[in-house]
């Protein structure tokens, strides 16, 4: 099956609902080829903004744009939206709770060659703690093309965190219908439970058979959606599971698994280990073995399975 | 401008004047300098260049103001006040908990704010947003930002001139307050951003210089912006931080402090001379 890299998807999605969406305005700043709105671009040239390599411009001028109405979708890799423009995207977009989609290509090690400068591992901490912020981790391709979806249909920032490596299909188009602050129930199990978002969901699908294999059984949830975060899947995870498992191309630090933790310890205290990079910069090579390097594979989240079910009280 | 439109908005600034000094003694905090140095380009975009309703204070058609210099807020609200989108009641609390005039201004809190600022060198790109959605949706509303001359040290004012020109926003007037001063001292010693006029040309914006203090020169230049197809215009406006209070005129000091109830006192007792002297003209 060709995969598909959850950045072409948010290209397509784009230039789909751009036919509905007459308000729609795609901005771009020099990646459009790579963050693929280039696909858009070229259906609604008119409707297709290149700021050029400013990002701090590109942020605030989407701002501006929703001020009058129009669903700005502010395109770049992840490490220059989230970093770079970290003060544009949180006083101009997400102080006045504008109507700003942030499309954030490129994130995580798995760009690969181009090494730690543009690996972004901080940007679900980043803008997680931005108020009224909605962060969203898609998958696959219709996971991607439903979180597009749900950024248009809210009203309000959304940052979407896409990824450059293709990757196979989970889920499909039309079947899946993602709801804000919502997780997807992939299998219920009893053992432990694994919670995965973005790419590490592939992962975390083989995990959950290499588990199974050994006759353990696996509650097993793609997470989607950051921020709002699903307290009341997380809570049935973790009364069904007793311990969990997180997984996230992301440092461990602030990132998925911290807010599923911060769920965790105000109200279910349970044990958690998070697979993800181990507070480190992000180095080249290719992205299969960096990804390797970094342990963010399916064996490393069945040896923290294994882990977690040995701190089950 | 006839002699009595004139006098009319020199009264009006005096009255915002006074305000601003009220609202920062009050506050015991806040930016008179860099407020004072703007009153008479905001009075004359809101009491006679803007098409704005205070009583519809979201009108798709209206022309856009972007305070970028956001510290300035006592003079944006002592303007809104005057104009009639909040009440002059409300100045009274500003910078004060639970009131809606934050230290810089909240446009979810506050009718008649564009848009929230206060992190320099942001207002220009979001005006450019602005002017590009009235580009597509062919709406003929103008947009005007007013940016600090110490602000235009932020990098992003720069890259916001060049998407101005690239994107042929002559619907975009910018005003540059240029009073010399920021909170280290004068913008030359600081970080020299001259030739100003040279930069924003070379840019490719249509560049006017006035005197910002003078109402006549003001509606010069924004009728003359409003000729310029196919650029952005800037009106480099010189202006006296401080501008109106003796003891406050081109001191570095008074960028951001609030003046006591004493010096609050004398500088009201200045203004009001001022005004009295304008009702003796008319």
């Amino acid at each position: 099956m060709a995969k598909i890299a959850t950045r072409e998807a948010y290209g397509q999605a784009l230039a789909e609902f751009g036919e509905v969406y007459k308000d729609i305005v795609v901005l771009d700043a020099d990646l459009s080829k790579s963050t693929r709105t280039e696909i858009f671009k070229k259906k609604f040239p008119d409707r297709f903004f290149n700021i050029g390599i400013a990002e701090q411009d590109l942020m605030a001028t989407a701002a501006g744009l929703a001020t009058c109405g129009k669903i700005p979708f502010a395109s770049t890799f992840a490490v220059f939206a989230a970093g770079r423009a970290y003060d544009q995207v949180r006083n101009s977009i997400g102080y006045p709770h504008l109507n700003v989609k942030i499309g954030a290509s490129h994130a995580g090690v798995s760009i690969g060659e181009d090494g730690a400068s543009h690996q972004m591992l901080e940007d679900i901490a980043l803008m997680r703690v931005i108020p009224g912020m909605v962060v969203l981790s898609p998958s696959d391709a219709a996971s991607t093309y439903e979180c597009v979806r749900l950024a248009i249909e809210h009203e309000g920032p959304v940052y979407i965190r896409l990824g450059r490596l293709g990757v196979e299909e989970i889920y499909k188009k039309g079947e899946l219908k993602l709801e804000l602050g919502k997780g997807i129930v992939l299998q219920k199990g009893t053992d432990v439970g694994i919670l995965a978002t973005g790419l590490m969901v592939h992962e975390a699908i083989k995990a959950a058979k290499m588990l199974q294999d050994e006759g353990i059984s696996v509650y097993l949830v793609d997470m989607p959606c950051i921020k709002p975060i699903d307290i009341d899947l997380i809570l049935d995870v973790a009364k069904m599971t007793g311990c969990i498992v997180t997984a996230e191309e992301h440092n461990i630090l602030g990132g998925f698994g911290s807010a599923v933790s911060e769920v965790l310890i105000q109200n279910y205290p349970i044990p958690v280990k998070m697979v993800g990079v181990n507070d480190e910069f992000g180095r080249s090579g290719k992205p299969e073995d960096v990804l390797k390097y970094y342990r963010l594979t399916a064996e490393e989240i069945v040896n923290k399975a294994k882990e977690v079910m040995k701190m089950k009280k | 401008m006839d002699k009595a439109k004139e006098l009319e908005l020199k009264k009006i600034a005096t009255e915002i004047r006074k305000s601003i000094i009220i609202q920062t003694a009050e506050a015991g905090s806040g930016h008179p300098g860099g407020s004072l140095s703007g009153v008479e380009i905001l009075t004359y975009l809101y009491f006679v260049e803007m098409n704005i309703d205070p009583k519809n204070p979201k009108d798709p058609k209206r022309d856009r103001f972007v305070l970028s210099k956001g510290h300035a807020s006592p003079l944006l609200y002592a303007v809104l006040a005057e104009k009639g989108f909040i009440s002059k009641e409300e100045l009274k609390g500003f910078r004060q908990i639970y009131s809606s005039l934050q230290g810089h201004p909240d446009m979810k809190k506050v009718p008649g704010v564009e848009m929230s600022t206060g992190s320099l060198g942001q207002g220009l790109s979001v005006a450019n947003g602005m002017a590009l959605a009235a580009k597509l949706d062919k709406k003929d509303y103008r947009v005007y930002v007013l940016l600090g001359d110490g602000e235009i040290q932020e990098g992003q004012i720069w890259e916001a001139a060049m998407t101005a020109a690239h994107y042929k926003l002559d619907n975009l007037t910018a005003f540059l307050d240029h009073n010399g001063l920021q909170i280290d001292g004068k913008i030359t010693e600081v970080m020299s951003p001259e030739p100003v006029d040279e930069k924003f040309r070379a840019f490719g914006w249509h560049v006017i210089k006035i005197d910002g203090h003078d109402f006549n020169q003001i509606e010069k230049a924004v009728n003359e912006a409003k000729t310029i197809k196919g650029k952005p215009t800037i009106i480099i406006a010189e202006t006296v931080k401080g501008k109106g209070v003796s003891f406050m005129e081109n001191e570095v000091g008074w960028h951001g402090t609030a003046p006591n109830k004493e010096q609050a006192q004398k500088a009201l007792e200045e203004l009001q001379k001022q005004y009295e002297a304008l009702e003796v003209q008319g």
